[in-house]
Parts: C-alpha cells; sequence; structure tokens
C-alpha cells in the first residue's frame, strides 16, 4: 500500500503527490471518505486521479491510498440478475445501506461474499488446470449454469486438492494448484484487459431479434457489432429493450451508460415478471444491469462500458452467446471528453479528445465469436445506441463507430414522428453480416434469401419513386409503378412496423417472418401480372385481402404459421379469378 | 462556519475569484465574499489546490474591488433550510426569502445539489394525470413523476399552457384529497410572467401550496445556476418527505443554460456546441433527474421545465439535450399558433415516453394506445399530403389525399384546439379522437383492430 497527498482538487480529477510507487490504472481511495478513484496519469507534477463518486467536500492534504492492483471486475456466481453501477457495486445493497440517494462513500460488496453456492466439481485433484478450464458448476440461477473457471492468468499445472461438492462461498478455496495458486468460485479481472480467447470463429450464425426489420432486412450475427444512431425520442432505447427481451442470446448484459434512471427501473421491475420463451422462466434470470445514469458521477460512467464487456467476456469464456447493450456509446464519449478537458489535454473534433476512435475500436474489438481458452464456442453481441446531437449522424462519435461496426441500423425521425416502430430507416441502414448469414439460413429457411432481396428491391424502387410523386403526385404515374407504392406500403404496415406493444406482434418468430414477408411479396407478384394482364389497378385496391395482409402480423400468433399459409392460400384463389377474368379479356 | 476571514483576492475574471488558500478550504464549498462595497457575495469553491482557491460568485461582481476584499469559508455547500414552512412563501435563487417575510423556521438544512438517486430505489412512474387539454391527454399524457418539458418560442403561450395545466391537473382514480404542492422557480423571467402565474394560482387558490423561487431577469445571470437547485430541494423535501405530490415548474431552462455557457467561458473551457461547455448535457440531467417516485414514499416529482428554442429550431443544444434527458417534450409550433390554435402543441414531434404504462384499461380506456398511434399516422399522413399540395395544387390531390386533407383541418381546429379554460374529460379527448377518424376511410384505420373501430368508431348519420 502506498499513500500519497492530495494536492489539487478540482470537480471529480484530483491530483495527488507522493505515489510515484504506484502504477497506472492502480486503484485509489481518495480522501477521508476514501472514495473509490483510478490513477489515470502520472507524469512530474504527479498522479492524476479519476474519482468515481461525487467528491464536495474534498480538500488538498487529504490521504490517497493506492491498493497496489488496476480497477478490476469480481467474477463469479451472483451476477445474474443484480443491477450494478459503472464499478460494480451493487446497487441493491448500497439501497440497503445508504437509502434511495446514493452517498459517496458508501462500499459494497461485487459478489455477495457470505451467500453459499453450491458447487459440483468437474476436476478431481491430479487433473490437469489451464487457462479457462472448468473447475466446476454451480447452478447460479434456474436458466444459468455458471461454469467455474480457471482464471486466465494462471499457470498450467496439475489440480491439487480439489474440494467435494458442496456449498462454498465465492471466496472459499476450491483447489490449488502444483504451482500454489488458489483457485476460488470468484476471480479478479481488470475492467480495461481483454480477455484471451483462442481464436476468433467468422460471424455465420445470426442473433435472432424477433425484430422483423432486423432479422429478415439488417440481421446481426452472434459476434457481431451493430450501432443504433437516432436523435431523441426515436427509439434506441425501445430497440434495445425489445432485443434484450427475445434475442436468443443465453445471457444479456444491458449496460445504461448515461441515461435515464427511469429506464433501468423499468427494465428492473419488467424482466423478472417476463417469460423468456425458449426457457420457460423469467427473463431477469439471464439478465445483468450496469446502471450508470446520468446524473451518476461522470467518471464512473466512462467506466461502465468496459464493466460490461468484462461481464460479458467472462460469460462467453463459459461457452455462452452473450448480447451487450449499451445505451448510450455516445454518452460514454461525452465522458471521455470531460475528463479529457479536465486533464487540459488537446481536443480533436467538436472536444473529443484524438484517442476516441482508439477507444471506440478497442471496445468494439471486445466483441466477436471465438473459441474459448476452456474449449468451448462462445460469442459477445454488441448493440451500442448513439445519440448524435442534432440527430445529425455527421458527427464525430456516429462516423467513427460506423468504421468498427458492420450493422447500421439508422433511426429515421420522420418514421418516429409518423409512430412507425421501430423507426429503422431501410434507406439508411445497412448489415453485412447478410452475406454471411445465407448459408445457416438457406439451411433453415431457404425462402429468406428470396424474399429479402425482392423487399429491398421493392423498397428501393418505391424510394425512386417517391421523388418523382413528391413532384407531381402519386396519379399521374403508371399503374405498375403505383402497385409499387402499394405493395411498399403493405410491407410497411404489415411487416416492417411492429409495436414492442401488441401482445402477439412484439416478438415474431424467424418462421412467421419469412411467411409473413413472403406472402406480400407474392401478393405484389400476382397483382403485378393482372395488371400487366390489363386489369386497373382499382380491382386490386379494392382487395380486402390488402387489409387482412397488412393485419396478419398482429393476428396470427407464432405458434399458428398455418395460418398465414392459408392466407396465402386464399390470395392465391382471389388472384387466380382475377387471372381467369383478364386472361379472358385479353384473349377477347 | 468557521469564521475566519482574511484578505488577498489575487485576481477576478467574470464570476470567477482567485483567492490565496490559508485554511483548509475544500472543493464544492460555499464560501463569501466581502467587497469593500460592504456587499457580501456568495460564491463556491470550483478547484482547490495547496495554495490557490478559485470560486464562482453566485452575484454579479460589479463593483467588487480586489484590494480590502476578504472571503470567510463556511465549511458546507450551499444548503436550504427545509421546512413545512417553505409552503406558500417566496424566495431569491439562492433560497433567501424575497417576500418580505423572515426565514422560515426549521433547523434542517438540505445540500442543494443534492444526491443522485439510486436507480434500485425509484419506482416505474404509471399514474395517469388528467389535464383536461386532449393534445396532451389524448397523445401525449402526463405521468406523476415524468419530467415532461414545453419546448417553446418567443412570444408562443407556453406559460397560459403550464398555467392551464397546473390548473387542471388531476389523477383520475378518485384520489382528490392527495397532499399536493407546487413549486416554481423562474430563471430570467420578467416579472410580468412571475405575476402571470402568481395570479393563475392565486384565482385557483392554491396560492397557499405554492413555494417560488424567483431569479428575475434583473437578477445577477449567475444565481440562476442555484435556482432550480434549490427549487428541487425544496420538492424533494415536499414529495420524500411530507409525502406530497409536488409539481415543479422550471421556466425559462434556455436563460439557465445561457448562464452556465457564460461560466463555463469565463473558465476559458473548451466549448462544445454553440459555445455551450460539453458538460451541460450531464448538468441538466443532475436537475432533470431529480425528478420521479422512490419505493416506500407517497410522494412524487412531476417536472414541467420550459424552454424557448433560439429561433424555434428544436436540434439546438438546449432543447436538443433536454429531449435527450427527459421522458418526452410538449412541442409548441409557430405554424399552428399562427392559424389561431391554442394550445398550438406540435402533432408529430410532441411524445411522452411514459404514456406507455400510464394508460389503457383500467387506468384511461382499452382503445387509447391504438387510438393515438392512428391519430399520430394519419396526421403525419396530412403533413405530407400538405406538402404535395403546395406543389401541385389541391385540386390535382387524389380523393383519398383530399380526405387526410379535410381530416387536418378538422384535427386541428376540433381536437388540437380548445379554450384556455376548457377542461376536457380524458373519456371525451378519446370520443373526440374517434369522431376525426370518421373523416377518413375506414380501411385506412389499420393501426386500430376492427373491434375497436366496431365498439368506438360513430356509425355515419
Ligand atoms: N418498437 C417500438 N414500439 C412502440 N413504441 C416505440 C417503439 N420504439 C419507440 N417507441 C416509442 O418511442 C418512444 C421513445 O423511444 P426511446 O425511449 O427508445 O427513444 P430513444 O431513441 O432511446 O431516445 P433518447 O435518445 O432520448 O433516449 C417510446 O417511449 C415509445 O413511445
Ligand atoms: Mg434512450
Amino acid at each position: 500500500m502506498i499513500e500519497g497527498k492530495i494536492i489539487r482538487v478540482a470537480g471529480p480529477v484530483v491530483l495527488a503527490s507522493g505515489l510515484g510507487g504506484a502504477g497506472l490504472y492502480d486503484v485509489v481511495e481518495v480522501g477521508i471518505a476514501k472514495l473509490a478513484g483510478e490513477i489515470i496519469r502520472m507524469d512530474g507534477s504527479g498522479a492524476t486521479i479519476q474519482v468515481y463518486e461525487e467528491n464536495t467536500g474534498m480538500g488538498p492534504g487529504e490521504p490517497v491510498i493506492s491498493l497496489g492492483r488496476p480497477l478490476s471486475a469480481l467474477l463469479g456466481p451472483g451476477i445474474m440478475g443484480s443491477i450494478y453501477d459503472g464499478i460494480q457495486r451493487p446497487l441493491s445493497a448500497l439501497k440497503e445501506k445508504s437509502g434511495d440517494f446514493l452517498i459517496p462513500g458508501v462500499k459494497g460488496e461485487r459478489l455477495d461474499i457470505e451467500r453459499r453456492w453450491h458447487f459440483e466439481p468437474r476436476l478431481k485433484t491430479g487433473d490437469s488446470v489451464a487457462p479457462g478450464t472448468v473447475l466446476g458448476v454451480v447452478q447460479e440461477t434456474s436458466v444459468v449454469e455458471h461454469r467455474v473457471l480457471a482464471p486466465p492468468g494462471i499457470k498450467p499445472g496439475l489440480i491439487k486438492d480439489m474440494v467435494g461438492a458442496g456449498d462454498y462461498t465465492v471466496l472459499d478455496t476450491i483447489a490449488e494448484t502444483g504451482r500454489g495458486e488458489v483457485l476460488r468460485l470468484a476471480h479478479e479481472w481488470p475492467l480495461r484487459k481483454p480477455r484471451p480467447s483462442l481464436r476468433r470463429l467468422p460471424p455465420t450464425e445470426p442473433l435472432i431479434t424477433g425484430l422483423r426489420v432486423i432479422d429478415v432486412l439488417f440481421p446481426i450475427s452472434k459476434g457481431g457489432a451493430a450501432a443504433v444512431p437516432g436523435g431523441f425520442g426515436t427509439g434506441k432505447t425501445m430497440t434495445q429493450h425489445a432485443i434484450a427481451k427475445w434475442c436468443n442470446a443465453d445471457i444479456i448484459v444491458y449496460v445504461g451508460c448515461g441515461e435515464r434512471g427511469n429506464e433501468m427501473t423499468d427494465v428492473l421491475q419488467e424482466f423478472p415478471k417476463l417469460v423468456d420463451p425458449r426457457t420457460g422462466r423469467s427473463l431477469m434470470e439471464r439478465t445483468v444491469l450496469i446502471a450508470n445514469t446520468s446524473n451518476m458521477p461522470v467518471a464512473a460512467r466512462e467506466v461502465s462500458i468496459y464493466t460490461g464487456i468484462t461481464l460479458a467476456e467472462y460469460y462467453r469464456d463459459m461457452g455462452y452467446g452473450v448480447a451487450v447493450m449499451a445505451d448510450s456509446t455516445s454518452r460514454w464519449a461525452e465522458a471521455l471528453r470531460e475528463l479529457s478537458g479536465r486533464l487540459e489535454e488537446m481536443p480533436a473534433e467538436e472536444g473529443f479528445p484524438a484517442y476516441l476512435p482508439t477507444r471506440l475500436a478497442e471496445f468494439y474489438e471486445r466483441g466477436g465469436r471465438v473459441d474459448t481458452l476452456g474449449g468451448g464456442e462462445g460469442s459477445v453481441s454488441i448493440i451500442g445506441a448513439v445519440s448524435p446531437p442534432g440527430g445529425d449522424f455527421s458527427e464525430p462519435v456516429t462516423q467513427h463507430t460506423k468504421r468498427f461496426i458492420r450493422c447500421f441500423w439508422a433511426l429515421d425521425r420522420d418514421l418516429a414522428y409518423a409512430r412507425h416502430y421501430p423507426a429503422i430507416s431501410w434507406t439508411d441502414s445497412y448489415s453485412e453480416y447478410s452475406e454471411e448469414l445465407l448459408a445457416w439460413w438457406d439451411a433453415v429457411n431457404p425462402d429468406w434469401k428470396n424474399v429479402r432481396k425482392r423487399a429491398l428491391e421493392l423498397l428501393k424502387k418505391e424510394q425512386r419513386l417517391e421523388q418523382i410523386v413528391r413532384l407531381i403526385g402519386p396519379d399521374a404515374l403508371p399503374d405498375e409503378q403505383r402497385l409499387v407504392l402499394i405493395t411498399a406500403d403493405l410491407i410497411k404496415s404489415g411487416f416492417l412496423q411492429q409495436s414492442s406493444f401488441d401482445d402477439i406482434d412484439k416478438y415474431c418468430s424467424p418462421e412467421k417472418q419469412v411467411l409473413l414477408l413472403r406472402c406480400i411479396m407474392e401478393f405484389h407478384r400476382r397483382a403485378e401480372s393482372v395488371i400487366k394482364a390489363g386489369a386497373p389497378l382499382v380491382k386490386i385496391t379494392s382487395l380486402p385481402l390488402r387489409e387482412k395482409l397488412s393485419r396478419l402480423k398482429s393476428t396470427v400468433p407464432n405458434d399458428r404459421p398455418e395460418d398465414i399459409r392459408a392466407a396465402e392460400r386464399e390470395l392465391a384463389a382471389v388472384f387466380d379469378d382475377l387471372d381467369r377474368q383478364y386472361r379472358k379479356e385479353s384473349l377477347r | 462556519m468557521r469564521g475566519i476571514e482574511h484578505r488577498g483576492l489575487t485576481l477576478a475574471e467574470g464570476p470567477i475569484v482567485i483567492a490565496e488558500r490559508r485554511e483548509n478550504s475544500t472543493y464544492g464549498e460555499l464560501a463569501a465574499v466581502y467587497g469593500r462595497d460592504g456587499v457580501r457575495r456568495l460564491g463556491k469553491v470550483i478547484d482547490v489546490s495547496e495554495k490557490v482557491v478559485a470560486l464562482q460568485l453566485f452575484s454579479d461582481n460589479t463593483g467588487l474591488s480586489l484590494d480590502g476584499a476578504a472571503v470567510e469559508y463556511l465549511g458546507h455547500p450551499l444548503e436550504l433550510r427545509v421546512g413545512p414552512g417553505l409552503l406558500g412563501r417566496v424566495f431569491n435563487g439562492l433560497g433567501h426569502p424575497s417576500d418580505g417575510y423572515p426565514e422560515i423556521i426549521s433547523s434542517e438544512r438540505r445540500d442543494v445539489n443534492g444526491q443522485p438517486l439510486n436507480p434500485a430505489a425509484r419506482v416505474y412512474p404509471r399514474d395517469f394525470i388528467e389535464t383536461g387539454v386532449s393534445a396532451i391527454d389524448g397523445m401525449n399524457t402526463l405521468i406523476r413523476g415524468q419530467k415532461l418539458p414545453i419546448f417553446s418560442g418567443n412570444g408562443l403561450p407556453h406559460n397560459r399552457l403550464a398555467a392551464q395545466i397546473v390548473r387542471q391537473a388531476r389523477i383520475l382514480a378518485g384520489s382528490g384529497d392527495e397532499p399536493f404542492a407546487i413549486v416554481f422557480a423562474g430563471m430570467g423571467i420578467k416579472y410580468d410572467a412571475a405575476r402571470f402565474f402568481i395570479d393563475s394560482f392565486e384565482k385557483s387558490g392554491v396560492l397557499s401550496r405554492v413555494v417560488m423561487f424567483l431569479s428575475l431577469a434583473d437578477a445577477p445571470s449567475i444565481e440562476r445556476l442555484v435556482t432550480p437547485r434549490s427549487a428541487l430541494t425544496a420538492a424533494e423535501y415536499l414529495a420524500y418527505e411530507l409525502g406530497m405530490h409536488v409539481l415543479v415548474v422550471l421556466t425559462d431552462m434556455t436563460n439557465y443554460c445561457e448562464a452556465l455557457r457564460e461560466v463555463s467561458a469565463a473558465r476559458s473551457e473548451v466549448p462544445s456546441r454553440k459555445g455551450f461547455p460539453g458538460y451541460l448535457y450531464s448538468d441538466l440531467a443532475s436537475i432533470y433527474e431529480r425528478a420521479g417516485k422512490i419505493e416506500g414514499s407517497k410522494g412524487s416529482i412531476t417536472q414541467i421545465p420550459i424552454l424557448s428554442m433560439p429561433d424555434d429550431d428544436i436540434s439546438h443544444p438546449i432543447p436538443d439535450l433536454t429531449g435527450y434527458i427527459t421522458e418526452g417534450q410538449i412541442v409548441l409550433e409557430r405554424e399552428l399558433f399562427q392559424k389561431s390554435v391554442y394550445p398550438p402543441i406540435a402533432g408529430l414531434s410532441s411524445l411522452s415516453r411514459l404514456m406507455k404504462d400510464g394508460i389503457g384499461e383500467g387506468m384511461t380506456r382499452e382503445d387509447h394506445r391504438d387510438l393515438a398511434s392512428q391519430l399520430f399516422a394519419a396526421y403525419a399522413r396530412v403533413k405530407s399530403v400538405r406538402n404535395l399540395a403546395a406543389i401541385i395544387g389541391e385540386e390535382e390531390l387524389s380523393p383519398l389525399d383530399k380526405k387526410y386533407l379535410h381530416f387536418g383541418e378538422h384535427f386541428e381546429a376540433e381536437y388540437l384546439a380548445q379554450g384556455e379554460f376548457e377542461d376536457r374529460s380524458v373519456v371525451q379527448t378519446l370520443d373526440l379522437g374517434w369522431r376525426m377518424l370518421t373523416y377518413l376511410p375506414k380501411e385506412e384505420l389499420l393501426r386500430v383492430s376492427p373491434a375497436l373501430i366496431e365498439k368506438y368508431l360513430p356509425k355515419e348519420a
């Protein structure tokens, strides 16, 4: 332990002397109140420390103690279902201690150190152990089997003294290695350091989100990275909530970074009540929340992202598919900017530090699908919200983020104003994963590729026509082109729009997604041929079928795909009739 | 209070004063600077090193001459004296009585900066507040514990609307006798505006339940930085300790932000957009996030901040960052105002995010959500048809588009518009919404289910 002394306090950045022997990024206890902090710069003038708690009342002369270790997460059973602040302090436990408001200086253990977990060893004395080896398992929640891992930092060797099955706390010794390293249910890992894996795997399997516009048009892979940029109120948080609820990841890490308190409360109060369609258990059992809301200290906001990704990597290393929601990466970038300003660093674009793109890259790089050290396969998918000032995507955070993600779900203000949700623009969004996912979809549902392609083409055509319509009105277009507008409307209302509040439609199974779109595209194909045969457009616009197709999404539940097939047959019959009528007329 | 005074101010720049440090002054501490003019100016420590202290004054430094000035460190941050006696009183921005009566009797003081509420201690707000204004109740409902700002512009009737909301707001499910209070913070507004609110409170007989913090246009601009914090400290006391439902009106947040920009410039900080400091977002959040409900407490804090959008520009940093923090926004639109629509609440850009959990069966009515969604969708179409009509002429529009135009006229004149003293029940509002939909063909109503159409859409006579 090295003790120094505060020489200057200016907001959350504190300068201290006498810490020459401490390391950069060491954790420190700052001041008489022993607030949590981290050394972020060392130079001739002393150690610069960022303080993770509100430090009003702190002054020069007060002590600073370096704990001689980097800022770390404690990884072990007890994470699932928790809500943490940016530096992994358990918010529920803090509430018990200090009441409804966060009082600086209150301490809370990162994991419950008294609780006993039932541990079933998978190794016995004499077995070999290496970084990432699964030592045994603990049933953490009813849906998450916690695989207790040998820390990535240990040296390979043999197990000495493995305990038997039984109840242990996270800090109890469960084994020792031949080299004398102690193994416990939990281990420490530095937040800013990526956890190692064996090798990266290609992102060839989709992360199914249950949102049609994503899964069909702009899909994301397991281990992929997506950005959701949009002005205020366009639906970033709702999109992330929906994905966190219904996506087919095993584990969800939800980071509320500089956003609203009520949104975290919403998750905290709603998720336990929601049932995971795959496991039949509460969604909270696979979810952990990191909440460093906008009014909480800005330095801890900067770290919250790393805390989140470290927890995610840890579960990835157990062989799970993990999805991380980061809402919002812009607030994280602003925290960087604010701290950089206080350090009087040279600002680059719009006041952001020059290292902003590097930090963003490092963050997104921690996602991916990998072979784990322990021999399994796991993935971390990252979905980052971006909150561009004025909703203008040309600003630095959006622009740099674009370089490091491969899926861009652009939220459109006009769609949001018309309450077309999710307001994901089909013209500005893209996904680079669609090619890699072809093989998977071909095996599961070969129609995906076809309907997707045709729908995208049609929407593109509609976009061009809209430009003309804006100048001359739709009536001036030939019927075939007007049909494009009609089908595009049908795609929008019957397929793209999906309300999170519709009991049936809030989650859409992949099968239903493809069937719905196939129906609509079939409508288009048949209608086009009838029109070519000479039918007037009104024959199509007056079909009650149109309204029915629009409503299928919320009238047919996921478990009744046959109802959509029935609608498809009805559609065929209607058009067969029209066909007969007009083929005859054109023959005459 | 240490009671030690000493001299030796070395430099003053704008509201910033640099003093030699001779004792244990700490970050965030309150200090009093005495000028030769004998005036006591409060300020807080914003930067403290072993030898030097930077103070930011809360008041004007004109007339403050450096030699002969003295500083007194008070040993605590800026505090507000709280007690039931707050009700019915008027204070300045720093929390000193300005109504001619003495300080309130209470030994309890609270740091005006408050502490962040633990997200695990919040209760998600769900109780619908009926305001009697259709555009709000029907399409952008207000919820107890919500922060819902009014985005306005010069000359638009935001004060009249805010006063109408305060006058008419009530909770539906017959809990009428719950204790309530109104906290009003005026920052840089003119005396007339403050007078308007006082009169309005007086007329509706609630003045004795109002606490006012006024830092009017003629008060030092820097005092505005404290005003909302004093107000919210009072609100937190009333809500969480006395269990009251508190409605907080903060006006005009634009003046607050400009004061923040002034101080930031004086500190030569790297500016972000339009000269505002990079921490404007976090700073505003430390105000707006002080709305909500806490588990185990009966009270609540509902915030209605009012701000004027410079040049009616919603992407200006002040409305933009506010919208990123608050739970929606009521946007006033000049175009509607020019058509004499009162209240000129924009039909598309307004939003209430907490609406989703506070409406529907058992709260308002089963059709509320879908009906609102349908009205938004239809009105969005009206806007694009109007654009088209401006180019090709109204006569050239398709029959369907003409119907939309027709709908739009009625919607603005009958649904959005209402009297300043007209109080519509939510059921009236919902029925009115359905009546508007009769101007459109049934097949267009895809956002509402056939069952709801059957039940609520008035049958044509
Ligand atoms: N998929 C959806 N289904 C239904 N409603 C939605 C959907 N997405 C967004 N909304 C509506 O839009 C509102 C705003 O959405 P949300 O809070 O997600 O915006 P945001 O982009 O996160 O905004 P901010 O940047 O200010 O946090 C919601 O409260 C809800 O009313
Ligand atoms: Mg959001």
